[in-house]
C-alpha cells in the first residue's frame, strides 16, 4: 500500500508510515517529541543532500522507545529485545553506504543489550545511537530499570530500588565513541542540533534523551499529570556548553546536565577496516 | 575445479565462499573455531567482511542485519554458543532471513567435553527457538560432504529465505579427506529473489511457491523487518487469521520443497534385507564399516544414511526400506530414534546409542548390535 504523499498533512509526515497513526504511545509520552525533533534534523541533512533517505536504515529493539522503528517511513528493523545493535552493525558492515539509528530505552540498550553497547562503543562502529531514558521499564508495566534512582518504588521494588544508577554517558566515555551527548524531550532544539550534528560525523554516536512517562514512572514518582511531569523535569534540565562527565550523574533534586559530553574525530571502525583490508 | 586436502572445518568455510558468502560473524568455541579463522584470512580478500563479535547472540543477530543488505550471511558455533542462538533463529525465521548456521557438535550437557564429538544437538537444531516452525538442517559425513552440504545449505536458505542448519561434529571438523572444490559456474547457485521495483513492497507477500521476494536495505524499498507476528506488509497483526496465515506458510514453505530439501543416501537397500541401519553424520561412517563387515558374515544386512535430518520424508524413508528389522545408530541417547519408530510403524525398530567422544571401533559397534541379530 503505497503512501499518498498529496494527503501530506505535516512536513514531517514523509518520514512517518501515516497509516500506522494513531501510535500506541501514552498520553504526555516524550517519544513523539523526540521523534519530531529527530526527523527534523534528518529532513535539514535531506535537504543538503548529506543523506540519502533511501540509504538510511532505522533498527530498534524492544520496548515503547525501540517501537519507533515501526512507524518510521524507512528501510527499518524492530528486533529482538537488546539486539538492536549488534543487527545494526552487521547491516553497516556488510553495506557501509548505510546510515544507520538504532533507537531503544534504557532497559533495551543499556540494560540487555549493555554488551553490545559496550562493544559498538570500543569499536567505534558507525552507526548512532539514540537512547531515549524514561528510568523504568513501560512498556512492560514499569519494573525497575539500569537507570532508575536509588530509592524509587517501582513494581519489581515495591520496597524502594536499593541499586544506583547506572550513567550510561560515563560508561560510554569510557569508550572509543565520536559523539556523546544528552538532551531532553523538554528541550527539543538540542536534540535536532545534536542529532543533526551527529549525522555529519562519523564511528559511534550516542545521544542520550531524558524523557517524560507520566503513566508509568509519574506514577511511581508522584508526576501522574503529562503537564505537571513535563514542568517538573523542564525545571530541572540544564544546558551546559562542554559539560564535565562529572556533571553527567543524572540527579532529580541537583538537576540533569544537558550538552555535548564528548566530540572526537577518531578514524571510525569502517575507516580502520578499509586500512587493514587493503594492506 | 581444484582438488586438495584438508579438513571438515575448512571444507565448510569453502563451501561457504563457493555459495558466495559475503559476511561471517562469530565468536571463538572448539570445535568450530578454525571456521572463522580461515574465513578472516580469506573473505576479505573477496570482498567480504569477517567481524568476532562479543558473544554468540550478536553474532547471529549481526549476521541477520548482514542478510537485509542482500549479503549471503553465516555464522558457526558449537553447542553451548548455539544454545545463545537460540532467540534469534526464531527472529531469523519470522523475518524470513536467509541465513546458514553451523553447530559444530560437542559433547554436552553444559560446557561438556569442548574437543570431543556427540550428536546429541540433533533436536536442538530442530527445536531451537520457542514457537512453532521448521527449518532445514543438513549432516555431513565427509569432508567433500561438509563442503557440498554447506552449499546447499545456502542455496536452501537463498531459495526458501529461512535460516538453515549445518549439523557437524568435532570428527568431521577436525577429519583430513581429500575435497575438490568446485570454481564459478561449476555447481548450481541460488540467490535469493527480490523485488522488481517499487517503494513500500510488501516484504512478507508470497509468490505461489509460499516465498516472498526480500526487499533488501538501501534499494528503496522502505523495507520493514518485524518480529512481531505481521501481515504482508510486516504490521503487527495479533490476530487468530493473520497469526495462522503466517504460521502456516513458514511451515508450509519449507515442506511444500521436501523434494528439494530431503537427501539420502542407501546401500544395498533395493536387496531383500531383514536389518537396515540408519546413521547420519560421523557415526555413520563406523556403521557403514560395521553393515560391510555383517553382510561379509553372511547377515543380510543394509543401510539407510540420512543427509537431511529435518524436516524428514516420510514417505521416500518407507519406500526405500525392505529390511524388517531397524537398527538406528546415532552418537546420543537415541534422538533420530524417535521419529524412526514414528515413520517405520510396520517394522522393529531399535535404538544404538553410542554415545561415544572418539568414533568408536567397529568391533564395538559389532557387540552393540549384535544384540538384535
Amino acid at each position: 500500500m503505497a503512501v499518498e504523499h498529496s494527503k501530506i498533512l505535516h512536513p514531517l509526515d514523509r518520514h512517518l508510515r501515516t497509516e500506522r497513526l494513531p501510535t500506541m504511545y501514552c498520553p504526555g509520552c516524550g517519544i513523539g517529541i523526540a521523534l519530531g525533533a529527530i526527523f527534523r534534523a534528518l529532513d535539514r541533512r535531506i535537504r543538503e543532500g548529506l543523506v540519502d533517505p533511501n540509504k538510511v536504515v532505522w533498527v530498534g529493539g524492544i520496548g515503547c522507545s525501540a517501537r519507533a522503528s515501526l512507524y518510521v517511513n524507512y528501510d527499518a528493523a524492530h528486533v529482538l529485545h537488546g539486539r538492536a545493535i549488534a543487527f545494526a552493525t552487521g547491516v553497516v558492515l556488510a553495506n557501509p553506504e548505510l546510515q544507520v539509528i538504532v533507537i531503544g530505552g534504557d532497559g533495551d540498550i543499556a540494560g540487555i543489550g549493555g554488551n553490545h553497547l559496550i562493544h559498538a562503543a570500543k569499536r567505534n562502529i558507525d552507526m548512532i545511537v539514540v537512547m531515549i531514558t524514561n528510568f523504568v521499564y513501560a512498556m512492560t508495566g514499569g519494573q525497575v530499570a539500569p537507570t532508575t534512582p536509588l530509592g524509587v518504588k517501582t513494581t519489581t521494588t515495591p520496597s524502594g530500588n536499593p541499586e544506583p544508577p547506572l550513567n550510561v554517558i560515563k560508561l560510554i566515555a569510557s569508550l572509543n565513541a565520536n559523539y556523546i551527548a544528552r538532551a531532553s524531550v523538554v528541550t527539543p532544539h538540542y536534540i535536532e542540533n545534536f542529532f543533526y550534528k551527529a549525522l555529519g560525523m562519523k564511528g559511534f554516536r550516542f545521544i542520550e534523551i531524558i524523557s517524560t512517562c507520566p503513566e508509568i514512572y509519574g506514577r511511581h514518582i508522584g508526576l501522574r499529570d503529562p503537564v505537571e511531569m513535563y514542568n517538573e523535569l523542564k525545571k530541572r534540565v540544564k544546558y551546559k556548553p562542554k559539560p564535565s562527565l562529572e556533571e553527567s550523574d543524572i540527579n532529580w533534586d541537583k538537576g540533569i546536565i544537558i550538552g555535548e559530553f564528548i566530540e572526537r574525530n577518531t578514524p571510525s571502525y569502517l575507516e580502520l577496516l578499509r586500512k587493514v583490508y587493503v594492506r | 575445479m581444484r582438488k586438495t586436502f584438508t579438513s571438515g572445518n575448512i571444507a565448510i568455510a569453502e563451501g561457504a565462499i563457493t555459495a558466495g558468502l559475503k559476511f561471517y560473524a562469530g565468536y571463538p568455541i572448539t570445535p568450530s573455531s578454525e571456521i572463522m579463522e580461515y574465513l578472516a584470512e580469506k573473505l576479505p580478500k573477496l570482498g567480504g567482511v569477517v567481524i568476532q563479535m562479543e558473544d554468540e547472540i550478536a553474532s547471529i543477530n549481526a549476521a541477520i542485519g548482514a542478510s537485509w543488505t542482500g549479503a549471503k550471511s553465516m555464522t558457526a558455533t558449537s553447542g553451548p554458543g548455539f544454545s545463545l542462538m537460540a532467540e534469534a533463529v526464531g527472529l531469523a525465521v519470522i523475518t524470513e532471513t536467509p541465513l546458514v548456521i553451523v553447530d559444530v557438535m560437542r559433547a554436552g550437557p553444559s560446557t561438556g567435553v569442548p574437543t570431543k564429538a556427540s550428536q546429541s544437538d540433533v533436536l536442538q537444531a530442530r527445536w531451537l527457538a520457542h514457537g512453532d516452525y521448521v527449518i532445514p538442517c543438513y549432516a555431513p559425513w565427509s569432508v567433500q560432504e561438509a563442503y557440498d552440504l554447506t552449499i546447499k545449505a545456502f542455496n536452501t536458505a537463498e531459495l526458501l529465505r529461512t535460516p538453515v542448519v549445518v549439523l557437524s561434529d568435532a570428527i568431521i571438523a577436525h577429519l583430513w579427506e581429500p575435497l575438490t572444490i568446485y570454481d564459478h559456474g561449476e555447481v548450481n547457485i541460488i540467490d535469493r529473489k527480490i523485488p522488481r521495483t517499487g517503494e513500500r513492497a510488501p516484504p512478507y507477500k508470497p509468490d505461489p511457491d509460499l516465498v516472498p521476494p526480500m526487499p533488501i536495505f538501501g534499494k528503496g524499498f522502505k523495507a520493514l523487518v518485524e518480529s512481531l507476528v505481521h501481515d504482508e506488509r510486516g504490521y503487527y497483526a495479533p490476530r487468530d487469521e493473520s497469526y495462522r496465515a503466517l504460521v502456516t506458510r513458514l511451515h508450509m514453505k519449507i515442506l511444500k520443497r521436501l523434494d528439494y530439501i530431503f537427501e539420502y543416501e542407501t546401500y544395498y537397500c533395493d536387496e531383500e534385507c531383514e536389518y537396515m541401519l540408519v546413521s547420519y553424520g560421523s557415526t555413520a561412517r563406523v556403521a557403514y564399516i560395521a553393515m560391510l563387515e555383517l553382510r561379509r558374515r553372511g547377515y543380510r544386512v543394509c543401510m539407510s544414511r540420512l543427509k537431511t535430518l529435518w524436516p524428514l520424508d516420510r514417505e521416500k524413508l518407507v519406500k526405500s526400506c525392505r529390511a524388517r528389522k531397524i537398527i538406528v545408530l546415532e552418537n546420543n541417547m537415541g534422538k533420530i530414534y524417535m521419529d524412526m519408530e514414528r515413520i517405520f510403524k510396520e517394522q522393529e525398530v531399535y535404538s544404538a546409542p553410542l554415545l561415544s567422544l572418539e568414533l568408536p571401533p567397529v568391533r564395538e559397534v559389532l557387540e552393540v548390535i549384535s544384540v538384535w541379530l
